[in-house]
């Protein structure tokens, strides 16, 4: 598979979900797990750029795909504008829901650089927060769409 | 100072808001350590049952398997209260709950470590069980714990302020309500997760995602039996609390222990179904209120009963169990007062602290019976309310003491904001508006074990590369406690909150704080910060003043220099200032500490529900119901909140909608049901919904829109006038909906959660209501009887016998000259 831009090859047991690899076998434990049923979203990342629960995915189905964590957001030190945006607008409160959400809205704004309110909150409807009531999870992908359209022109 | 604050009350990052959104926060599940070991626990099947023996011989033998523990190698018991020391690390021969840890395997994986579990022989002699709160009161015997009241009654409280009786009787009305709170849980994404270990010099170390790192470091040198200077406790930040970390757990007193045996790192994470047999969530509370009123709506008594389910142990149940009385005296006058409140032991997990915390059932029944009262009565639900608020600076019937109020303010801003005048009685069928009101603690005033000791400690270590570092026991659960310490210190020092470095939450390294709950931190930590300061900054403007000659009223701090007010180019870097003090003084550090003020409330149970001070909260919420079908949506909710001052707007805000957000879970959806299976099946009680695909909980489409306004009267008690912000503002709103409910389709809804199934039973019920029918019989004591303050009471009960005090009576408050900024 291609994680965060780097090719990596692990071996693993039939049975691992995608989620168990990516925090045991390669230490990248920003995905979080929140249900083990595919409710909660918090096991959220990007498969080939669609959002996807890797809670449900078994390691072996992403053979050549390419996985985007939230710590592959980040360009370098530099972090994406979602990721600021968050940070600013109090879109993080405990921080277990939030890596979830930035790859949920990555995707989301990718696709769709001016998505309306609505659009938000339908993209993010998969993913439970349980510390903000989600409003300034709003603010922040709006201000990012914002902020990413400014530096486009 | 406060005239020109830089930190204090502008809108900032949170100073762990970069590390969040990278994922590079580290939770107790994030953690690992070479030669790790893995632990599961073997749960109880059966909900009551005697254990007639647990054999683990295979499980022993079995691959990769290190350790196997059982009850026999636990025999102290724990539990957060002093009073109610009933819980065992692993149940020696009695199970009390589906859920309840029988033994503990430890080994070199999670996998190998399941596989072992299944070969544990348990012999279980399966008990009657009981289901509720009325069960537990027609069954004496079996009795759950062999402690507690009666029979399976865990704790009955009565306690009288004032001839309620002939208050009644002269009122010109009466109203009497029932009503039940359905128990629902916290549901806090992070699933608990603890990691013991030795460090290299032989001490026990735990890393566990805890709000009360404190009160797990004395549950572990407890039930372990181990001198506390030999255990250290790391709380990680939480993936949300909301109360149900607050307890010590079963599971990480097991793998300290088998950190110890073992030798090597132990770790566990709970499964989510394995977090709602942990609950210690809201109690399902029945109660009874009746309230006197004159004709002009003024309250003149109210008498209030309530029944706890409790579950299967005590947790914080005997505190919870005075806080369904506590607070319904501090929001309206009420002259006089009687409270009587049961708490029954069942076979279920246990019930304890969930974001306002036993005082959540009783104001959703008090705000639906105010509006009760204002239809009778003719009046504006909003006038009735207004007409008999709290005085400022001054004691309740129960003998709590109310400081700054500005119930009044918010409710007349969300008056305003959301058109209630336009709106209440007016909106097309279908539509409705309703208000309600609450109010919060800002920190309890005592600790769980009685002492007279700080509640909050803060150090600070300043030294010449300019770095100031706070160690604080404060725990960061996404309430953003540690962004309050840094903001307060930067804010004193003239620096920039993100500059802060930050120790908390251990009790190695840091003084103690007792702990992320009653809404505590901002209050007692922010004010032991304040005092540490206060106190480095007095050392380095005496240095700073003698190296540039200036008189030390005129040194200043800000921008992360330190320089002559009257001339502010002459001056110096933060660090230069603070090597020059360090020069003059040696090394750096300060201290401060908090400790509330002491309680008017002398009677036994008058621990509970003082405070500093207190927030207060008004809503209105717009509600749109569909009368063929009962569906219910809540499209807008406007709440103003008497937050003292907002330290970080944002963090402010964040906390009122999310107190928002889990109220209507709690109204609209959530609840902890369980059910009993067939006979054949063992007529077990088991969770209905142990799993987040059944318990529904709000997601991003049910989300109304929330005009949230803080209202900024600084209280002399908080920290540059700050208030508790985290669980006010949760209570008005289930109340507002209900409230809401009968102005859009003409129904009352006495209980949660408000569904739309109920909402078309109500509609086609003859007195147009779905709530509880009746209240058991409950043998209560005899009240102790407190004349209200007005009534020539000093705070204690006539009839009750003296006690011993336990508190230091010097009662000295450690930090008074830091609270008047």
């Amino acid at each position: 598979m291609l994680v965060n831009g780097e090719q990596v090859e692990v071996l693993f047991e039939p049975y691992k979900t995608l989620l168990e690899i990516l925090r045991e076998d390669l230490a990248l434990t920003g995905t979080k797990h929140g249900c083990e049923l595919g409710e909660c979203g918090a096991c959220a990342v990007l498969k080939d750029g669609r959002p996807v629960l890797s809670c449900l995915l078994l390691g072996v189905e992403c053979e050549g795909a390419e996985i985007v964590t939230v710590e592959g957001l980040a360009c370098d030190a530099r972090l994406d504008p979602l990721q600021e945006a968050f940070a600013d607008c109090g879109a993080a409160q405990c921080g277990y829901c939030t890596p979830g959400f930035l790859v949920t809205a990555r995707a989301l704004l990718d696709e769709k650089p001016e998505a309306t309110s609505a659009e938000i909150a339908g993209s993010l409807s998969g993913n439970l927060c349980r510390c903000t009531g989600y409003i300034q999870i709003f603010e922040a992908v709006e201000l990012a769409a914002k902020a990413m359209g400014e530096t486009k022109r | 100072m406060t005239q020109d604050l830089r930190v204090i009350g502008k809108p900032r990052r949170r100073v762990d808001g970069r590390a969040k959104v990278m994922g590079q926060t580290r939770f107790a599940d994030d953690l690992s350590f070479p030669r790790m070991l893995h632990c599961k626990l073997l749960r109880s099947r059966y909900p009551h049952a005697r254990l007639r023996s647990v054999d683990v011989t295979r499980a022993l033998t079995a691959p990769g398997v290190h350790l196997v523990l059982t009850g026999a190698d636990f025999p102290i018991r724990y539990g957060i209260l002093p009073v109610s020391q009933d819980e065992e690390p692993l149940c020696l021969d009695r199970v009390r709950m589906v859920g309840d840890p029988i033994a503990a395997v430890i080994a070199r994986t999670e996998d190998e470590a399941c596989a072992a579990l299944d070969l544990i022989d348990v012999d279980y002699e399966v008990l009657t069980t009981i289901s509720d709160s009325i069960e537990a009161l027609a069954t004496p015997e079996p009795r759950i714990h062999d402690y507690g009241d009666s029979g399976n009654v865990h704790k009955a409280v009565a306690l009288q302020f004032g001839d309620v009786d002939a208050a009644l009787g002269g009122a010109d009305h009466v109203f009497e309500d029932l009503f039940f709170y359905e128990g629902n849980t916290h549901l806090a994404l992070e699933q608990h997760a603890a990691v013991g270990l030795l460090d290299p010099d032989g001490k026990l170390c735990l890393y566990s995602s805890t709000q009360t790192p404190h009160y797990v470091h004395r549950a572990l040198a407890r039930s372990l039996d181990l001198a506390p200077h030999r255990i250290r406790v790391i709380a990680t930040p939480n993936g949300g609390g909301f109360g149900g970390k607050s307890d010590p757990f079963n599971h990480e007193i097991v793998v300290a222990k088998a950190a110890m045996l073992t030798g090597r790192p132990v770790k566990i994470c709970l499964t989510r179904e394995e977090v709602f047999y942990c609950h210690r969530g809201r109690h399902p509370v029945l109660m009874r209120m009746k309230t006197g009123v004159r004709n002009d709506g003024m309250i003149v008594a109210m008498d209030l009963e309530t029944l706890l389910d409790g579950g299967a142990y005590g947790s914080y149940g005997v505190a919870s169990t005075f806080y369904t009385g506590a607070l319904q005296t501090v929001t309206y006058k009420i002259p006089r007062y009687r409270f009587r409140g049961c708490r029954t032991f069942t076979n279920k997990p246990p019930g304890g602290p969930k974001r306002g915390h036993g005082t959540v059932q009783p104001r959703f029944g008090q705000e639906i019976q105010l509006d009760k009262i204002a239809v009778a009565l003719g009046k504006d639900p909003a006038d009735l309310r207004l007409q008999q608020i709290v005085e400022p600076h001054s004691l309740t019937a129960n003998w709590m003491r109310v400081e700054t109020i500005a119930l009044r303010a918010c409710i007349e801003k969300v008056v305003e904001r959301s058109g209630w005048r336009e709106k209440w009685q007016k909106l097309p069928a279908g539509r409705g508006v309703g208000l309600a009101c609450s109010s919060y603690l800002c920190g309890a005033g005592l600790p769980i074990y009685w002492n007279d000791l700080p509640h909050s400690g803060v150090q600070l270590k300043l030294d010449r590369s300019g770095l100031v570092t706070l160690f604080c026991g404060a725990t960061e659960i996404g309430q953003g406690s540690d962004d309050v310490l840094a903001g307060i210190v930067a804010e004193i020092l003239g620096l920039d909150p993100q500059d802060v470095r930050l120790i908390t939450g251990d009790t190695d390294l840091t003084p103690v704080d007792l702990g992320s709950y009653s809404s505590r931190v901002t209050l007692m930590a922010g004010n032991a910060a304040i005092q540490a300061a206060e106190r480095a900054r007095m050392i380095v403007s005496e240095a700073a003043a003698a190296k540039l000659g200036v008189p030390i009223e005129r040194v200043t701090f800000a921008a992360s220099r330190v320089f002559d007010a009257e001339d502010p180019e002459k001056g110096m870097t933060f660090a230069e200032a603070v090597s020059a003090a360090e020069s003059a003084v040696g090394s750096i550090g300060t201290t401060g500490s908090y400790r509330p003020p002491v309680s008017a409330a002398k009677y036994k149970g008058g621990g509970v529900g003082p405070s500093p001070s207190y927030s207060y909260t008004a809503a209105v919420v717009e509600v749109e119901v569909d009368p063929a079908t009962g569906w219910l949506e809540v499209p807008k909710v406007w709440i103003a909140h008497d937050i003292g001052r907002a330290l970080n707007p944002v963090l402010a805000r964040g906390q009122v909608e999310g107190g928002v957000y889990m109220a209507l879970g709690e109204a609209l959806m959530e609840e902890q049901l369980m059910r009993r299976l067939p006979p054949r099946l063992s007529h077990a009680l088991v969770h209905k919904f142990p799993s987040m695909l059944e318990y529904k909980s709000p997601t991003t489409l049910e989300m109304p829109e929330v005009f949230t306004d803080l209202i900024e009267y600084p209280e002399a008690n908080g920290p540059f006038g700050a208030k508790e912000v985290g669980q006010g503002p949760l209570l008005p709103i289930m109340p507002a909906i209900a409230n809401a409910v009968f102005d859009a389709v003409g129904v009352r809804i006495d209980e949660v959660p408000i569904m739309p199934e109920k909402i078309l039973r109500a509609l086609k019920a003859k007195d147009l209501r779905v709530g509880p029918a009746a209240f058991p019989h409950v043998d209560w004591p005899e009240p102790l009887d407190v004349p209200p303050p007005w009534e020539g009471g000093d705070g204690r009960a006539r009839n009750e016998k003296p006690r011993k005090s336990r508190v230091a009576p010097s009662g000295v408050r450690l930090a008074p000259e830091v609270t008047s900024k």
